[in-house]
């Protein structure tokens, strides 16, 4: 009765399928910090919720040498003395220490915008935190390929 | 002493935003890496940063192993009264430098 092999996709499955991976590949659902990164930040903010927003973390996203990759994290808040940002704080995931950077910002900063150049040692999420003066914290995450890791040579 | 390369403007208007960028020539050892023995080498960084306005620290920054060698910063300052901006790198194996510059405020 049945006499079809086991498994003989038609062209219309296997179209579909691979359609599916495609998908799957592309659109990477909303990125969930991951374990590392959230000991991290819970270390830096002493366990209060973090919301993403306000900040702007600027890097790169494919980079070619991790021995020197600039950065930039922005603010989007004022600088008065009733309402400024504190402290930003950029962690990473996979180098051998989570912590790449803690600043301390006071209102004569003027802007909230902190550059520098990191190392990377491999593919991995960023995340850059801001503290503002009402005690929340906001975040930006970011993920990085890095094809030359840092500390090889 | 290690060199330095200093960006600050000499001049400003009061209440102007300033972007001041400062690097500093230093290996940045992590402490992380093997030498050319096999054995790891020591760590030798730069861990703090800090940047005072005539005296009052304005911003500081605490480095960890992942800022590159020759630790480069750059940030804002708002030009209030004239005087001397002064930053100072204090790090591993009792490293500290001092350098200063003078802004003119009108």
């Amino acid at each position: 009765m049945n006499d079809r092999p086991l498994f003989d996709p038609s062209r219309r499955d296997l179209l579909a399928a691979g359609l599916g991976v495609g998908l799957c590949v592309v659109w990477r659902p909303a990125r969930a910090l991951s374990d590392e990164l959230t000991g991290a930040l819970r270390g830096f903010t002493g366990g209060a919720p973090t919301r993403e927003g306000k900040v702007n973390f600027d890097i790169a996203p494919l980079v070619e040498n991790g021995n020197t990759v600039p950065i930039t994290v922005t603010v989007d808040n004022p600088m008065t003395t009733a309402n400024h940002v504190q402290a930003i704080a950029v962690f990473n995931e996979k180098n051998p220490q989570r912590e790449v950077i803690a600043c301390k910002l006071t209102p004569r900063v003027g802007r909230p915008v902190v550059s520098t150049r990191i190392r990377l040692a491999t593919t991995q999420q960023l995340v850059a935190v801001a503290k503002l003066s009402d005690g929340s914290y906001w975040t930006h995450t970011v993920d990085v390929v890095v094809t030359l890791a840092a500390c090889i040579e | 002493m290690a060199r330095t390369l200093i960006h600050a403007p000499t001049t400003a208007r009061k209440g102007e935003v300033l972007e001041i960028r400062t690097l500093i020539a230093h290996p940045m050892e992590t402490g992380y890496r093997a030498g050319a023995d096999g054995r790891t080498l020591p760590r030798d960084i730069i861990r703090r940063f800090s940047c005072r306005y005539n005296g009052e620290v304005v911003f500081s920054a605490d480095l960890y192993p992942a800022i590159s060698a020759n630790p480069y910063l750059a940030f804002n300052v708002v030009a209030d009264a004239s005087g001397s901006l002064t930053f100072t790198w204090e790090g591993d194996n009792g490293f500290a430098q001092t350098e200063s510059a003078t802004i003119t405020v009108s």
